[in-house]
Parts: structure tokens; C-alpha cells; sequence
């Protein structure tokens, strides 16, 4: 047995108070397999996995047992710890922009970790450095070695960080979160690696991930952790087949998978239109090269794409946050006083009455209000009344400094001339709409979780009853069931509210389940665009095709087939 | 991340025992302050009557620790036989008024300065920002010794000090409220209200300044302390509040030449001068500490 955890209790003392991270977690890793812990955010994994490292904080207090080899590492010598961190342990972190040192080159980082174990001459070295770049599958790796990390690709720097892992022929490989923070191509890529690795230098990766298709893709074992405590460990293709667990089983059933998608709208009036719009950074950076986009009344468009495409430049473009190059964004009027009346209403949905959308060839143009927006301030106030907008992470979307009612009323405070009582019903309705207690609105951002911030967020885009909605990546940064339950949320509300939706999203799975027609954009242009069963399931561009071939299935016999299947991405 | 909830910014503060130490201390100078000719009367003392009994030919103080008696609970002002007891309670008049006075006002321009410079950005906020590296490094010292020169006799000299040393006491302020503020700018709940059409008022109000109420209180504490202390580098360099009224800052400017005969005379405004800083210092701290919403303890 190589890395054998038993009965592992970690737990943190803050503030007088003893709260356990984890509680007699265990399992065992053998050579040339892959152990995925998985769960959701505050189950304890990470923890686990600093806790092998030796590297968490002072304030935790740890029992049980972790031996790699036959070595116990509970209470080792800091020395000996540090001579197995890098040594014998190789560690992939989930951020590789931050975790390498900007100023030194990706060379002079991987040599440093290698002089650290060994000693070498410096040629030596160097060229053990363009071997492991190689072995990573890096093309050129001499000119990766002279490179610094921000020269670098997402990708290109979490290859250069395994092959920094497996500097020293680790017997163990920690893998937290590796491909989290790369686009779905790039994971592809990262995950292959890792595979052919387990294969090659006959080590045993520690795979930890909240995603069940990275786990179906890499994973020999899963353990599944829940608030801390093991509640199933498992063959791979035993845990997906037949999870005994209900949690596991509730955990797989979030997963967005491909399957029915949602049925076209009767055709509405346009609510949205954009035409060769054309976003410059500057004068070399192109974000969006002409872009034209429909949006009619009550439809959902998803807009995806790989980070660094400029879907999200759109969704700001929108919302008159960016000046454009060239090109109009054309937003229907909306009307005046609609949502004024029904504040007396008691139920959440009825009173809010259906907008009704003029052609956008009469709107109003965003795009050119937005070129001036001190000049056209009255303009863009009022243009900015009929769109909503739902950001990524609802920590940072919410003023920390204020009340959960008061964020809610900010649109109403804006734009309706409406008393504190009229409002404060209407906060209350919007509460309920995005299935929250009342009482809630007395609470600030950080008492709440990241699932209720973003309901409250959504109310706050919906307070105006807009007839379009932005939403920017709305679920990326939530743990996979509590996005489920969003997602739901959204969709029933669009049902009843009936907005517009330009849904902007890298998951196409989860773009699926929600839109309506799909729009896909590469390096600022977009390829393809067409209703969702088109583009998702038939789709006529090569990089759609491969974009969607890329996507592990949470599934792992399917998802062994689509490999073999799935043409060599490009890295 | 556990953020506990229960806790209120002011249980957090009676927490921290430095804290609340300083924030006695200063309450106990204020009311000192406040009652200081009812606490020089008790012994029948004012800080302006000279008592040259008290002093001998050569005018150093009669008795032990610098004149230390029943009467005199300080001792004595060589030369004079002013009571320093009734000179040190009066002076922490002069000390927080000029104190309180000047960080109002430097406050005051240095948050209207920061937070327009950082919101509105440009030519303005270029403008300004050379402006406050102007005054950074302005020997305003040299400038005030030379002011005092100048003004008529008629102004009142401490209404002059508080100007001068609030005038000059700003930048500081400025430049840390507009860093705030520009990293308030890209936070993504003031792009989030800026989408929904908020104005700059509104975006100034509801937005910006909550966020920042905590950085202008700490950093108000944290003035306070050095503009006492400007005042009383003035007045030691003779230049500050002009006698007979009562100021730490000349009493310890005439003290220093008396030092080796009467060590007392330094001592007593000396240490008053010192708890009254670090008491701020120690009490802006707590409340930095305190205020964050965000702070784990």
C-alpha cells in the first residue's frame, strides 16, 4: 500500500470554538491508480490533501493516521516533511497563473525544485528541465523554460506545473482541483496527461474535484466526502452504475448531463439587436470582431465559448459598462410604468405584467450612449432600467455593507418613484419569487451561502421586471447541486416572468438545459448559431465539434468510448 | 471560512483589552479636558497666577520632585510658580481642540479630494494626484514659521495653527481614499449598480462611502494623535500657541533646558502628551479591527 489515511479528524480551533473539517476520514492508494476525493465545497477534501502535504495552518489540531510507504507522516519532523513535499509527493495546485512566481522563468522555478532534492551541475539541470517539458508534452520546450508565466497559456503553465510536480519521480502525485481553472479544451489535454503519466513513471495520483466528469474521465476510485465524513468509496464504474449512497446519488443527479433540450418560444418581437459590433481593448487587442446577434422577447440565447473569446465583453457591451469600436446594440424601449402598480399584489409572479416589447429597430442604442456615458448619462440611466444583470460570483456582486433588502430595492430606489412601504413589499414578493424567506432580507451578503446570494442577486436583476436579462456565467462559481437548484430556479422564473435572456456560459451542458437557441464564439467572432438542438447535438463548425467533444461525461464507460473517439485537441 | 455573525463591531472592540484601554484613557483626558478649571480649583489654582514663593532666587522650584505639595500637585513652573498641575489639565484643552479641529478639517478636503479624484478619474484625478505630491513634500514647516511672521498679530494664533496644520494635514488622506475608491470602482457590485443606471450621486452614497466609512474613522483616530502632536511641535518651536495659554508643546519646550534641575517639569506634559497618542493609536487599531465585517478572530 502506498498512501494508506486512517481515521483522519482534522479540526480548526477559531475564536474558542472547535469545528471539525473532517471526521475519521479514510482510505488507501495503491501504485498506478487514480483516487478521486470528491464533494462539494466545505467537505473537507482540500483539507485532506494539506493535511498529507503536512501544510495546514497552526490552529488545526489532527488525529488518526497517514502513512505513505509504510511511514508515518502524522508528526514527522518538519525536515523530513519538506525533503517529501517535492520529493516523493508532487503537488498540482488549481491555479497555475498563481502559483508559479512571476518574476523568475518557468525554467529557473522547475531547476530551483529539482536543485532543492538533488544535487546537479547546472547543465544537469537544464537539461532535466527540457526533459520534463517534453515529457508534459509541451511543444519547444526550450523556449517554455525561457519563458515567464504570464507569457504563458492557462494551459501551457499547468503542464510546466506538472512537470514541476514530477520533478523528483514522485511516488505520489496530489492533484487539487487541476483542471478547474482551464477551459474545457485545455482540460481535455491536462487530464489525457495525467492519464498517460499514472501509466508512464508508475505513480499514484490523489485526484481532488468537485467535477464528476473529470472524475468518470481520470479516476480508478472514488471517495465521496460529505461535511467532512466518508459516505461512499467505490470502484469508478460501480459508483456511477449503482451509487449506494443518497448523497452520491444526489451529487450525480445535479450533474447537468445532455439530453432534452428546451422547445423554441412562439416567435416574439426582437427585444435585442446586435449588428457588426466590433470591442477593441486596444489598438492591438481585438475582443469581439463583428458580432451580430437577435434576441426576440421571452427567448433564452446562449452565448458560448472558451475564456478569452469575448462573451463576456458582450454581456458588458450590453450593459453599457464597455465602449465599443464600431457597430449598434440595439435595445427595444421599454415600457414606462409597469411595474408600479402591482406592488399591493401578495403573490410573487401575478401583477407583473408582460412587456411589451417594440421592434429594437426603434430602441435605444446602447453602444453609441455608451461612447459618451457622462454625455448620454439620462439616456443610458434610462436604457439601463429594462435590462437586468446577473453576475458570476455573487460574493463580490452584493455591497458587502449592505442589506440583502436594500441591494434588492437599489433598481426600485433608482428607477420608480415608489415609498419605503411600497417598496418594501415588493422586496418581499422578489424574496419569495426567488423561493427565500422574507426574514432573509434583513441579512447581510456574508451570512448568507453563495447559493442564496445569487437568488438574492437575481431578484435584484428581476426587481424591474426587465424585459431582458444578462446573465454572465450565473452558476459557474456555485458547488455543483446548488447550481442545480439555480438553474431550476432560473427556469421557472423565466417561465413566469417571461424576460429575455442572453445566457452567457463556458458549461454547455448547463447552457443547454436553459436556452433556447445557442450562439458560439471563438476569439471574438462567433462560428455558429442556431436553436439549441442544432448546435449542441448536430454541430457543423470544427470547433464546436470539438468543444463539445472535450466535455468529460460523468459517465465513465461513455466517457472512455468519446476519448477514443475524440479527435487530438490542439494544446 | 467561518465568519461568525452574532458578533457586533462594538463587542468586538470591548474585546480587545489595548482597545479599550486607549479608548478609557481618552475619555478620561476628555473629561479632564472638560472639567479643567474645576479640577485646578480644588486646590485653589488657576494655570495664568504666578506664585513666586514657590520658586527660589535663581527660580527653580522650592521642594521636592519640582515643588510637589498639597497645593501644588504637579509641582511648580520654574521661574514663575505657575501650577503645572492646572497648566498640564489646561493644555489638554489646547491639544484636543487643535487636534480635533485640524483632522476635521483635513478629513474633510482629503475624502472630497480622494473620493472625486478616484470616481471620476482623467485629467482630474491627474490633476489632483500632482497636487497632493506637490504638498507631500511642501516644507510646510518652514512655511508656518515663516506664516507666523506674516499674519497680523490681530488673528487669533490658534485659529491660524488649526488652519495651517489642517491644510497641510490632507494628502495623506486624499491618496489612501482614492486608492479605495479605485479599487472600489472595479468591485463588481459597483459595476453592478452602475448597470442599473445609478448616477453618481447615488453610486457615491450607497455604494462608495459605506465602504469606506471604516477606512476615514480609523484613519481619523489615527490623525488625531499626530496633529496633537504637530501642534505641540509648533508651540515647542515657539511658534504655535503664544502664552500665557496653556500648551504641552511649549511647556516642553521651556522644560527641556530645565532638565537636568527639574526633571519633574519635562515629565508631567511629557507623559500626557505620550498616553494621549498612543491612546489613539491603540484605539484607531481596535476599531480598524473592529469595523471589518470581514475580520476573523
Amino acid at each position: 500500500m502506498l498512501l494508506s489515511v486512517q481515521d483522519l479528524t482534522i479540526s480548526f480551533e477559531a475564536g474558542g470554538d472547535l469545528s471539525e473539517a473532517t471526521r475519521g476520514v479514510a482510505f488507501e492508494l495503491r501504485r498506478g491508480r487514480v483516487l478521486a476525493l470528491v464533494g462539494e465545497s466545505g467537505s473537507g477534501k482540500s483539507v485532506t490533501a494539506m493535511a498529507i502535504l503536512g501544510l495546514l495552518p497552526g490552529t488545526a489540531a489532527v488525529r488518526g493516521s497517514i502513512t505513505l510507504e509504510g511511514e508515518q507522516l502524522l508528526g514527522a519532523a518538519p525536515d523530513r516533511l519538506r525533503e517529501l513535499r517535492g520529493g516523493r509527493i508532487g503537488t498540482v495546485f488549481q491555479e497555475p497563473m498563481a502559483a508559479f512566481n512571476p518574476v523568475f522563468t518557468i525554467g529557473d522555478q522547475i531547476g530551483e525544485a529539482i536543485r532543492t532534492h538533488r544535487r546537479l551541475t547546472s547543465a544537469a539541470v537544464r537539461e532535466r528541465v527540457g526533459d520534463l517539458l517534453g515529457t508534459v508534452g509541451l511543444d519547444d520546450p526550450e523556449r517554455i523554460a525561457r519563458s515567464y508565466p504570464h507569457q504563458l497559456s492557462g494551459g501551457q503553465l499547468q503542464r510546466s506545473m506538472i512537470a514541476m510536480a514530477i520533478s523528483c519521480d514522485p511516488v505520489l502525485l496530489i492533484a487539487d482541483e487541476p483542471t478547474t481553472a482551464l477551459d474545457v479544451t485545455a482540460q481535455a489535454g491536462i487530464l489525457d496527461l495525467l492519464r498517460e503519466l499514472r501509466g508512464r513513471i508508475d505513480t499514484a495520483i490523489l485526484l481532488i474535484t468537485h467535477d464528476m466528469g473529470v472524475v468518470a474521465d481520470l479516476a480508478d476510485d472514488v471517495v465521496v466526502l460529505e461535511n467532512g465524513r466518508v459516505v461512499e468509496c467505490a470502484p469508478v464504474a460501480r459508483l456511477f452504475a449503482e451509487p449506494a449512497h443518497e448523497y452520491t446519488k444526489t451529487l450525480l443527479d445535479a450533474v447537468p448531463t445532455f439530453g432534452a433540450t428546451r422547445p423554441a418560444p412562439a416567435a416574439g418581437a426582437g427585444i435585442l439587436s446586435i449588428r457588426d459590433l466590433v470591442v477593441d481593448y486596444s489598438s492591438r487587442v481585438r475582443a469581439v470582431g463583428g458580432v451580430s446577434l437577435e434576441i426576440a422577447a421571452g427567448e433564452v440565447l446562449g452565448l458560448v465559448g472558451e475564456s478569452g473569446s469575448g462573451k463576456s465583453t458582450i454581456g458588458r457591451v450590453l450593459a453599457g459598462l464597455t465602449p465599443v469600436t464600431s457597430g449598434a446594440a440595439l435595445v427595444a424601449g421599454t415600457s414606462p410604468v409597469t411595474s408600479t402598480s402591482p406592488v399591493t399584489s401578495t403573490s410573487p409572479v401575478a401583477g407583473i405584467s408582460p412587456v411589451t416589447g417594440t421592434s429594437p429597430a426603434a430602441g435605444i442604442d446602447i453602444a453609441r450612449l455608451a461612447r459618451h456615458p457622462w454625455r448620454n448619462a439620462r439616456a443610458l440611466r434610462r436604457a439601463r432600467s429594462g435590462i437586468g444583470i446577473v453576475f458570476q460570483d455573487p460574493a463580490s456582486s452584493l455591497n458587502p455593507r449592505r442589506t440583502v433588502a436594500d441591494s434588492i430595492a437599489e433598481p426600485l430606489v433608482l428607477h420608480r418613484d415608489l415609498t419605503v412601504a411600497q417598496q418594501r413589499v415588493r422586496v418581499g414578493e422578489l424574496l419569495d419569487a426567488v423561493q427565500l424567506p422574507a426574514a432573509m432580507g434583513r441579512r447581510y451578503p456574508h451570512e448568507m451561502s453563495g447559493g442564496q446570494r445569487q437568488r438574492v442577486a437575481i431578484a435584484r436583476a428581476l426587481a424591474l421586471n426587465p424585459p431582458l436579462l444578462i446573465a454572465d456565467e450565473p452558476t459557474s462559481a456555485l458547488d455543483v447541486s446548488v447550481q442545480a437548484r439555480i438553474l431550476a430556479l432560473f427556469r421557472s422564473l423565466q417561465d413566469d416572468f417571461g424576460f429575455a435572456c442572453l445566457f452567457i456560459s463556458h458549461d454547455l451542458a448547463v447552457v443547454e438545459q436553459l436556452a433556447h437557441r445557442v450562439a458560439v464564439m471563438h476569439r471574438g467572432l462567433i462560428v455558429e448559431q442556431g436553436s439549441t438542438e442544432q448546435v449542441l447535438h448536430n454541430p457543423q463548425h470544427p470547433y464546436t465539434q470539438r468543444l463539445l467533444a472535450a466535455i468529460p461525461v460523468a459517465d465513465p464507460q461513455r466517457q472512455a468510448d468519446r476519448r477514443a473517439a475524440r479527435v487530438p485537441a490542439d494544446h | 471560512m467561518t465568519v461568525d455573525v452574532s458578533r457586533h463591531p462594538l463587542r468586538s472592540l470591548t474585546a480587545d483589552r489595548w482597545a479599550v484601554a486607549g479608548g478609557v484613557t481618552i475619555v478620561a483626558f476628555l473629561l479632564v479636558a472638560a472639567a479643567a478649571p474645576l479640577l485646578s480649583g480644588l486646590a485653589g489654582q488657576d494655570p495664568y497666577t504666578y506664585d513666586l514663593n514657590a520658586v527660589s532666587d535663581s527660580g527653580a522650584p522650592i521642594g521636592f520632585g519640582g515643588g510637589i505639595s498639597a497645593d501644588h500637585w504637579f509641582g511648580v513652573e520654574p521661574m514663575t510658580g505657575r501650577d503645572l498641575f492646572a497648566i498640564v489639565v489646561h493644555g489638554a484643552r489646547t491639544s484636543f481642540l487643535v487636534g480635533f479641529a485640524a483632522t476635521a478639517l483635513s478629513m474633510l478636503i482629503g475624502v472630497v479630494a480622494g473620493v472625486t479624484a478616484g470616481y471620476f478619474g482623467g485629467w482630474y484625478d491627474r490633476a489632483i494626484s500632482r497636487f497632493i505630491d506637490v504638498m507631500f513634500g511642501f516644507p510646510w514647516l518652514v512655511f508656518v514659521i515663516a506664516l507666523g511672521a506674516i499674519v497680523p498679530a490681530a488673528f487669533p494664533k490658534q485659529l491660524l495653527i488649526i488652519l495651517v496644520i489642517g491644510l497641510f494635514g490632507w494628502p495623506g488622506v486624499a491618496r489612501v481614499v482614492r486608492g479605495q475608491t479605485i479599487a472600489l470602482r472595479q468591485r463588481t457590485f459597483v459595476v453592478a449598480a452602475t448597470a442599473l443606471g445609478a448616477g453618481p450621486g447615488h453610486l457615491l452614497r450607497h455604494q462608495y462611502l459605506p465602504n469606506l466609512v471604516s477606512t476615514i474613522i480609523v484613519y481619523s483616530t489615527m490623525t488625531i494623535p499626530s496633529m496633537i502632536g504637530a501642534e505641540a511641535a509648533l508651540s515647542f518651536l515657539g511658534v504655535g500657541v503664544p502664552p500665557p495659554t496653556p500648551a504641552w508643546g511649549r511647556t516642553i519646550g521651556d522644560a527641556v533646558a530645565w532638565a537636568p534641575t527639574d526633571p519633574m517639569f519635562l515629565v508631567f506634559p511629557g507623559t500626557a502628551l505620550f498616553l494621549v497618542t498612543l491612546a489613539f493609536n491603540l484605539f484607531g487599531d481596535g476599531l480598524r479591527d473592529a469595523l471589518d465585517p470581514r475580520t476573523i478572530r
